[in-house]
């Protein structure tokens, strides 16, 4: 990571990323810059330096804050027309920890309007196009944030991740991702998607990188009851595997999965057996339920989530409304995106009496037998390695008209999640059309480390 | 008529009395306070906003579950319900669905009937919405105050009991200290569910909501039972559904039927974590308990009170509070204790005195200088009301009594040299000679005009006796 010092100006490292992104601009990584504020900021950094006064760990350090966390600095929108001009009179957690070390947000990533998606093509905005292949998609929710990353305009970017919305796009652009425990990371002040699966993580260039940036944003608020006490404490060489044993999951490396994908794992998997490690595989026949408990539970708390954009307080409100329920409706309608209202529809109606019990009660249970499958094969393993996605980055319009196809994206990347797991997405290699492909290991609760240790070390095996 | 019976279940919202809201930080005491002047970014659901909550809010709901003989529950659990109405902020209340934090347990009224609290839950509640002709305006100050909703068993069989049931309900949570409990701002809110029926199955009931007085509630179940008879009289059925009290016609009417009932959408608060209690903690909440209505009932029978005097002195806790501790100093002064309470303290009229001003031992010195004539009983009332004012409380009653000029002139010679005066008198000679010839009618007045002269200092039974002896 390049930290501003007395031989780097911080304000060099500001504009240098918004040329960048200036230069970039066509793959719509951005919703809003953030250019004159972040300027501003670079100068002061600067000054401190040259007083020699303590700056931040992140000093200097430009990066890209996907657009649905909140921040005094300009609007937040979560790509929606609902908030699209949305100023917040608060900064979340994790930008003001970032913020204290000295990093400098350049401006908000495009995302799917209120993270729902993996292709970024249900922004209100229009999509962002993938860093490697301008005709194909970037992933999502976070396509902007990992395509700003991939493309160089920052060197790490915030995203949030409640089924894959790092991980995905982490994979499809060829970067890191990290979607740490639940909990590591204040969820105040970050629109709320699915709070029960809601991480904050980043993307980044190197694993180290990622550490870094982690372990700023890690720890115990008071304003997120559900946050978990630092535990990223550790160098990043002191967090290595005990057992040196890895499970592949077999079950998402057959039917479904493209053959390309699945060469990418197993090499990957050779590589570690070269590292020393022990590989081998390991049947979970619970994993292909993931994505059907996940799309229970998530939409559940998505209708739950979004029933306060009513347009009475702030936020959208349409113009013609003539009673009560014409601004619930009207407004509704207009500020969400079709995916937005699926999501709300399902949510609801397995939420509603008399199907209760039959989905979502179902579904919490089975969310159990997920995680003791994961406990189990943990007391066996360090880690378990899959693909982040069943294939590499799809091209624009492919998968939106239908929604059980876009789906399928995150079923290797929804059970984690569904268990509060740490999953990192490191990439490994590439497609015959040169498309990035990334790998998934995912490890017991706090074991982000030891994730990130594992994949250091194999990125340098050659 | 007379042989329907009637069943009544009652759910009342009680508003808890913490400094700040169940899952914010914010100013919880809204009374005198402009419109939305007790929101914060919480209150008002912002985007990315999570409830915090308030652990005394909790303290409160274990004091409240212990008035009611209540088992408290070590493990309970937040839920969403969902409606849409611009006075709830996030489109969803937090409360708690399947596992409240206050079980099952008795409350034993006055009368000695018993009602079994089904449970307790903690929520919060909604802001207030003011109606104008073409417009509402939403005020959010009472928005996630902490509210315990306490659902009876359907124990209750009239109107009069249903009353006696919410005033001790009242009762107890005041004197667990966790409302402010006045009734006329919306602290303890009442629905009544009421049903009748000829046979041992229960008839279809009506819930009658948001009664917030005690005349109101016994007035709601007499309309609502004697409309019910009429209705089934008629051959009709009643209609299970949700009415509203009107107090100005003394009616129900309909506001919305069963099938219009809304479906909240349940679902687990994934923001909250559940709340986990010690045993130990619970001891320590209920080692902390005050004494309860019902104790002082037992411990205040032996002083022959009237059922409404002792009744009206339970509903001010400290007065309760006073009264037991005047029993343990001295037994026998107790009983005038308690008349002043009642007779003259609550007697008053716009009273608005702090009734904790006048302590125990105050109060035992008084009624012992009544005992030993230093005050009449008339002059005491006059003491001890002003025992209540603030410029007052660095005084004891005798000071008082002695600046009041009230103190009774025991001194014999002091009093017989008034007395000498007094029959020399020329407009008193014809009483002293009829008092003398054994018209004891007349020592009336001679008794008055001795009071008179002393300034009702005199001790009039002494002046009694000694006039009688100085005209044998």
């Amino acid at each position: 990571m390049k930290i501003a010092d007395k031989n780097t100006k911080a304000v060099d490292l500001v504009r240098e990323a918004l040329e960048k992104a200036k230069e970039f601009e066509d793959y719509h990584c951005f919703i809003s810059m953030n250019e004159a504020r972040a300027l501003e900021r670079a100068k002061a950094i600067d000054e401190k330096i040259t007083r020699g006064e303590k700056v931040g760990r992140l000093a200097g350090v430009p990066y890209a804050l996907k657009d649905n966390y909140l921040s005094r600095e300009g609007v937040t929108t979560a790509a929606a027309r609902m908030l699209d001009n949305f100023p917040s009179p608060i900064t979340a957690t994790a930008v003001a920890k970032l913020e204290a070390e000295g990093a400098i947000m350049i401006g908000r990533a495009n995302l799917d309007a209120y993270a729902h998606g993996s292709s970024t093509e249900n922004s209100y905005f229009g999509p962002s196009h993938n860093a490697v292949d301008f005709e194909r998609v970037p992933g999502g929710s976070s396509g902007g944030s990992a395509s700003a990353v991939a493309l160089g305009i920052v060197q790490f970017a915030l995203g949030s991740d409640t089924g894959g919305s790092i991980r995905q796009p982490a994979s499809y652009n060829g970067v890191w991702g990290m979607k740490p425990t639940y909990g590591t990371v204040s969820r105040y002040g970050v629109v709320a998607m699915a709070s029960s699966t809601d991480v904050m993580g980043c993307f980044a260039n190197t694993a180290d990188d990622v550490d870094l940036v982690m372990s700023i944003m890690a720890g115990k608020d008071p304003k997120d009851s559900t946050t978990l006490d630092d535990f990223w404490n550790k160098e990043l060489e002191d967090a290595k595997p005990k057992k040196k044993k890895i499970g592949i999951i077999k079950d998402f490396m057959g039917d479904g999965v493209n053959p390309e994908v699945v060469n990418t794992v197993k090499d990957y998997a050779a590589k570690m057996k070269k590292a020393g490690f022990e590989v081998e595989e390991i049947e979970m026949p619970i994993m292909k339920y993931g994505l059907a408990i996940y799309y229970i539970v998530q939409p559940a708390e998505v209708a739950s989530n979004l029933s306060r954009y009513d347009g009475v307080r702030y936020g959208h409100r349409a113009a013609e409304i003539t009673d009560l329920d014409s601004v619930y409706s009207k407004t509704r309608d207009e500020g969400f995106m079709p995916e937005n209202k699926r999501r709300i529809m399902i949510g609801n109606f397995v939420l509603s009496s008399g199907f209760f019990d039959a989905y979502y009660l179902k579904a919490q249970k089975a969310r159990t037998l997920l995680i003791n499958a994961y406990n189990e094969a943990f007391e066996k393993y360090d880690a378990l390695l899959c693909a982040v996605a069943p294939a590499p980055a799809f091209k624009f319009g492919e998968k939106t008209n239908d929604p059980l196809q876009m789906y399928m994206e995150d079923v290797m990347s929804v059970p984690p999640s569904m268990a509060g797991l740490p999953a990192l997405a490191a990439p490994a290699g590439k497609s015959k059309d040169g498309l990035p492909i990334g790998i998934q290991l995912v490890g017991p609760r706090k074991s982000d480390q030891m994730l990130l240790n594992i994949a250091k070390t194999i990125a340098e095996v050659k | 008529m007379s042989e329907y019976k009637t069943t009544i279940g009652i759910e009342c919202h009680v508003q808890l009395n913490t400094a700040t809201k169940l899952f914010s930080a914010t100013d919880n005491d809204a009374v005198d306070k402009e419109p939305n002047a007790c929101v914060s970014p919480i209150d008002y659901a912002l985007p990315g906003m999570l409830p915090v909550l308030n652990k005394a809010a909790i303290e409160k709901c274990v004091r409240a579950g212990l008035a009611m003989n209540c088992k408290i529950n070590l493990v309970s659990r937040f839920d969403r319900k969902h409606y849409y109405y611009p006075d709830l902020p996030k489109g969803y209340q937090i409360t708690q669905m399947y596992m409240p934090i206050i079980g099952a347990g008795t409350i034993r009224l006055p009368d000695g009937s018993e009602v079994h609290i089904e449970h307790a839950h903690l929520e919060e509640d909604a802001g207030k919405l003011t109606h104008f002709g073409t417009y509402s305006l939403v005020d959010l100050n009472r928005a996630g105050t902490p509210l315990i909703e306490i659902v009876s068993m359907p124990d209750i069989h009239s109107a009069a009991q249903a009353r006696m049931y919410c005033e001790e309900l009242h009762r107890l949570m005041m004197y667990a200290g966790v409302t402010n409990g006045d009734l006329y701002q919306g602290n303890m809110r009442f629905d009544i569910n009421v049903s009748v029926s000829k046979t041992d199955e229960l008839g279809t009931r009506t819930e009658t909501k948001n009664l917030n007085s005690f005349r109101s509630i016994e007035r709601a179940v007499e309309y609502e039972v004697k409309r019910q008879i009429e209705v089934l009289e008629r051959g009709e059925k009643v209609k299970q559904e949700t009415r509203g009290w009107n107090d100005t016609t003394g009616k129900t009417t309909s506001q919305r039927s069963k099938e219009e009932a809304q479906d909240y959408r349940y679902m687990p608060e994934p923001d909250v974590p559940p709340v986990v209690l010690e045993q130990s903690y619970v001891d320590k909440v209920a080692a902390n308990m005050p004494m309860m209505p019902d104790e002082y009932r037992s411990k205040f029978g032996i002083l022959n009170l009237d059922h409404s005097e002792s009744e009206a002195i339970l509903n001010y806790p400290v007065l309760a509070e006073r009264l037991s501790e005047v029993c343990d100093k001295d037994i026998k002064l107790a009983p005038r204790v308690a008349h002043w309470f009642s007779g003259v303290l609550l007697a008053e009229e716009n009273a608005d005195k702090n009734y904790s001003l006048a302590t125990a031992p105050e109060l035992v010195e008084l009624s012992e200088m009544v005992e030993k004539k230093e005050l009449s009983s008339t002059a005491a009332k006059e003491v001890f009301l002003e025992m209540y004012d603030k410029k007052n409380t660095s005084k004891t009653p005798h000071t008082l009594a002695k600046e009041m000029n009230l103190l009774q002139e025991n001194d014999e010679g002091a009093i017989e040299a008034i007395i000498d005066e007094v029959l020399t008198a020329p407009e008193c000679a014809k009483a002293a000679e009829d008092v003398r010839n054994g018209e004891m009618k007349a020592i009336g007045f001679l008794v008055g005009q001795v009071m008179k002269k002393s300034k009702g200092k005199a001790n009039p039974a002494t002046v009694n006796e000694l006039i009688k002896k100085k005209l044998s």
